[in-house]
């Protein structure tokens, strides 16, 4: 059964190296590997998303429309943006935090927040939606955000692998001087998706 | 064999390293650039890796190691084969003795290319082999293969992938990298040398060996038919086109004979009969230019219909997905379409989040400043180029009034300056750039004595790119060290006689230097200096904005940084994640509400 994970967010925010991650995770689990990035112009702060597909040999390296298992959106409107690629009753992990791009700040375009909150709770109801950047910056940087959503997905047991395989193909993905960092920001988007898990238990 | 998870240049670099290459030589250029920068991580001792300084030179350095007998590695994206196109295309008369692979990226879309130009059809031009992978693993398989024919043909051969083989992933069997295979060393023969009695006879050569090649490929495992035994409906796929295919044919129990062309240039001569004779139609899945098409057109004979891009079925422009190939599939086997899919749920309205230049990037207060400096020329043209620059074009800056390929900022300023005396004609020129084109434009400025200004953009690096090292930078791809070529010199060699070096930073003292180089009589250049912000330890300081703030917005109308954004009452707010502390905004503040402070005070 091939497993589809999107991964979404603003050029600068580290969306490839949450896919590599993933990719190693998945190539070590024996799973067979098919994905693909955006990379080029759109880096510099543009829209971008990975896409990773498992289990799967002949298909396409782009998740189809409709095709998508699971989402990790860094930035609330990305998240949204993604929603025809999702299948219905796809698991997501959405960072709220907002990206205001330069042309809406100029007035040019909206960016309707609350909007794009309200309609992936009601399409997705067991979303896990987390404020990622002040949990990267207590990692120490917030360039850590991406770890910081992998660690809220580990949590939330989205993800067709363990936390220990995502933390080995950390350990084997992040440069040796900044995985100190980085597995700190896991650890607090762990915590934070199984603190949110628990109240949520609570409220059921 | 070991397996890992490769993107498809890291593939192609590693497939390249698995037939022992000595020599590899590139230019930066999306989506082809981490072939050279896998070779670079990589370190494979003996091999020669290097950036050159644009693509003719990478692939004539290339073509002289081949010459010598080495195995040897070529790479750029498509547009750099249009500089390379000079070299190449005597290259294929001449030929080479080690194996030559020239990896050409394509760029379907596009995504960050100016044309959709097909290297496919420059193959066919050039009259040399192409292959065409579908995937990475295909890649890596394919580019040793491309050095056995390479040798055997005594040719240069293609490579083609495009954006979502170079930028995809998936799982590869590796081989053990070969040492670089010694060169047997140049051999003194007269065919080295191209004249015109030469020439003939190689050209009549050439056309016999496209045949051979076509015969050639009839026995590649890149080329096959698959399934369909008795199914009359044809569908020929080439490139990543063959996944999409794949998967819709699995996915919804599509009955076709498909034919899967991993050569897409000359054809598989038997292996096209074949197909041809088995099928009553063909429906031809390629992006960009009928390549395949046009061939099988010709190979049909007109006895059965050839669709595609002629007959009107398949687009001629941008990239193929999943989803367009469902609908020409469906289209063509006359299969009802979903219903579903053409109700798809309405989304709230989203942003465009296009590209921009980085919070604190140099070349955002360069091209303010420009712009102020030339506020009271009555006309001035801003000549952009290729590089993170050509996002000055961009509101509010609008600094990017032309832009066509890598170096022509310069020269197209001294045509607009000869048509229309009195404008102000400004290039703008990334560091890089400067060296891979822009510097015969120099010469031909002086030379012409054309009153032109060039801004030079030098923050050091190739950055839209990823940062790779350049002649200006001090390294070399290795990160070795190596003589800094210093672009002022270089100008003053050419015969400038205005240069000034400025910090874009220092506000004042730039847009003064700036309005007297384009009041200076005769070509004038400006060093704008300052490193890519990406390259820089970011401060603890940032600037804020205090209470004083009358919500003017100016801040955020003239320089569109992205660390600035109005809050719900139009209050300007600093972001202190993203600022650099960089203070062009400081300088715009007309009741100086922006000041520096810590990021965590």
């Amino acid at each position: 059964m091939v497993k589809s994970i999107i991964i979404a967010g603003v050029g600068g925010q580290g969306t490839l190296l949450a896919s590599k991650i993933l990719a190693a995770a998945a190539g070590a689990g024996g799973l067979f590997v098919r994905g693909s990035e955006t990379i080029g112009m759109a880096q510099r702060g543009g829209s971008v998303s990975s896409h990773l597909r498992m289990e799967a040999k002949e298909v396409s390296p782009i998740v189809p429309g409709g095709h998508g298992d699971i989402l990790l959106g860094f930035e609330l409107a990305e998240a949204a943006r993604m929603i025809p690629k999702l299948r219905p009753g796809a698991k997501c992990v959405v960072n709220t935090d907002r990206i205001i791009p330069t042309n809406v700040a100029l007035g040019k375009g909206v960016y309707r927040g609350e909007e794009y909150l309200a309609l992936l709770k009601k399409k997705y109801p067991d979303a896990l939606f987390i404020e990622g950047a002040p949990l990267a910056l207590a990692a120490g940087d917030i360039r850590t955000l991406n770890i910081v959503i992998l660690g809220a997905a580990a949590g939330a047991e989205l993800l067709p692998f363990t936390e220990a395989e995502i933390r080995t193909a950390i350990r084997g993905c992040v440069k040796p001087k900044l995985l100190a960092m980085n597995e700190k920001a896991f650890a607090l988007g762990l915590e934070a998706a199984e603190k949110r898990w628990r109240e949520r238990k609570q409220i059921d | 064999m070991a397996k890992r998870v490769c993107m498809g240049n890291e593939a192609i670099a590693l497939g390249a390293l698995a037939a022992g290459i000595k020599v590899a030589a590139g230019y930066p250029g999306t989506p082809s650039t981490e072939i050279i920068e896998t070779l670079v991580a990589v370190r494979q001792p003996d091999v020669k890796v290097q950036w050159s300084t644009n693509e003719k030179v990478a692939l004539e350095v290339a073509a002289g190691a081949a010459y010598a007998g080495a195995r040897s590695l070529c790479t750029m994206k498509q547009v750099g084969l249009n500089v390379a196109s000079d070299p190449l295309m005597s290259l294929s008369y001449i030929g080479v003795k080690g194996g030559m692979v020239i990896a050409v990226a394509d760029d379907p879309g596009p995504w960050s290319s100016q044309t959709e130009q097909d290297t496919r059809g420059f193959a066919k031009h050039a009259n040399l082999p192409v292959f065409d992978p579908s995937s990475p693993e295909e890649a890596y398989e394919m580019i040793q293969a491309a050095y056995e024919l390479s040798e055997a043909f005594a040719l240069p051969v293609f490579l083609r992938p495009t954006t979502r083989v170079c930028h995809a992933s998936a799982e590869v069997e590796l081989r053990e990298p070969r040492p670089a295979r010694e060169a047997e060393g140049f051999e003194k023969r007269p065919e080295w040398c191209i004249f015109p009695a030469l020439s003939y006879r190689r050209h009549g050569e050439l056309e016999v060996k496209q045949r051979e090649l076509a015969r050639r490929f009839d026995a590649m495992p890149f080329n096959r038919i698959e399934g369909g035994e008795g199914c009359k409906k044809g569908v020929a796929v080439s490139g990543v086109s063959y996944l999409y295919a794949k998967e819709l044919i699995g996915e919804l129990g599509l009955d076709v004979r498909l034919y899967k062309i991993g050569t897409p240039y000359p054809l598989p001569e038997g292996l096209t009969r074949e197909f041809l004779d088995s099928v009553d139609s063909v429906l031809v899945i390629e992006e960009l230019d009928p390549v395949v098409e046009e061939q099988l057109l010709i190979a049909a004979e007109g006895k059965r219909p050839v669709l595609g891009k002629r007959s009107g079925d398949m687009p001629w422009n941008g990239e193929y997905s999943y989803e367009l190939i469902k609908q020409a599939l469906l289209k063509y086997l006359a299969l009802p379409c979903e219903e579903a899919e053409a109700e798809a749920e309405e989304l709230p309205p989203l942003p465009l989040r296009p590209p921009v230049l980085c919070a604190g990037c140099p070349h955002r207060a360069s091209f303010y400043e420009a712009k102020i400096a030339t506020k009271d020329c009555a006309k001035a043209i801003y000549c952009g180029d290729i590089g993170c620059y050509t996002l000055g074009n961009a509101a509010p800056l609008n600094m990017v009034d032309t832009c066509l390929c890598m170096g022509a900022g310069i020269t197209i300023a001294q045509g607009l300056a000869l048509a229309e005396p009195g404008t102000k004609c400004l290039a703008f020129v990334g560091d890089s750039t400067f060296f891979h084109t822009g510097i015969p434009g120099i010469i031909n400025a002086v030379y012409q004595g054309t009153d032109i200004t060039v801004i030079v953009l030098d923050n050091r690096t190739t950055a839209m790119t990823g940062h790779q090292p350049h002649p200006g930078t001090g390294r070399r791809a290795l990160g070795d060290e190596a003589p800094a070529l210093d672009i002022e010199t270089i100008l003053r060699g050419c015969g400038v006689r205005h240069i000034a070096k400025v910090n874009p930073f220092d506000y004042e003292k730039a847009v003064a230097a700036m309005k007297e180089a384009v009041a200076f009589p005769g070509p004038s250049a400006v060093i704008a200096e300052a490193p890519c912000i990406a390259h820089i330890k970011k401060p603890s300081t940032a600037h804020f904005v205090d209470d004083n703030c009358i919500k003017c917005g100016r801040c955020i109308r003239e320089i569109g940084c992205p660390a600035i954004t109005p809050d719900e009452t139009g209050r300007a707010v600093i972001n202190g994640s993203l600022c650099t502390d960089c203070a062009l905004c400081a300088n715009l503040c007309p009741v100086s509400a922006i000041k520096r402070g810590e990021i965590n005070g």
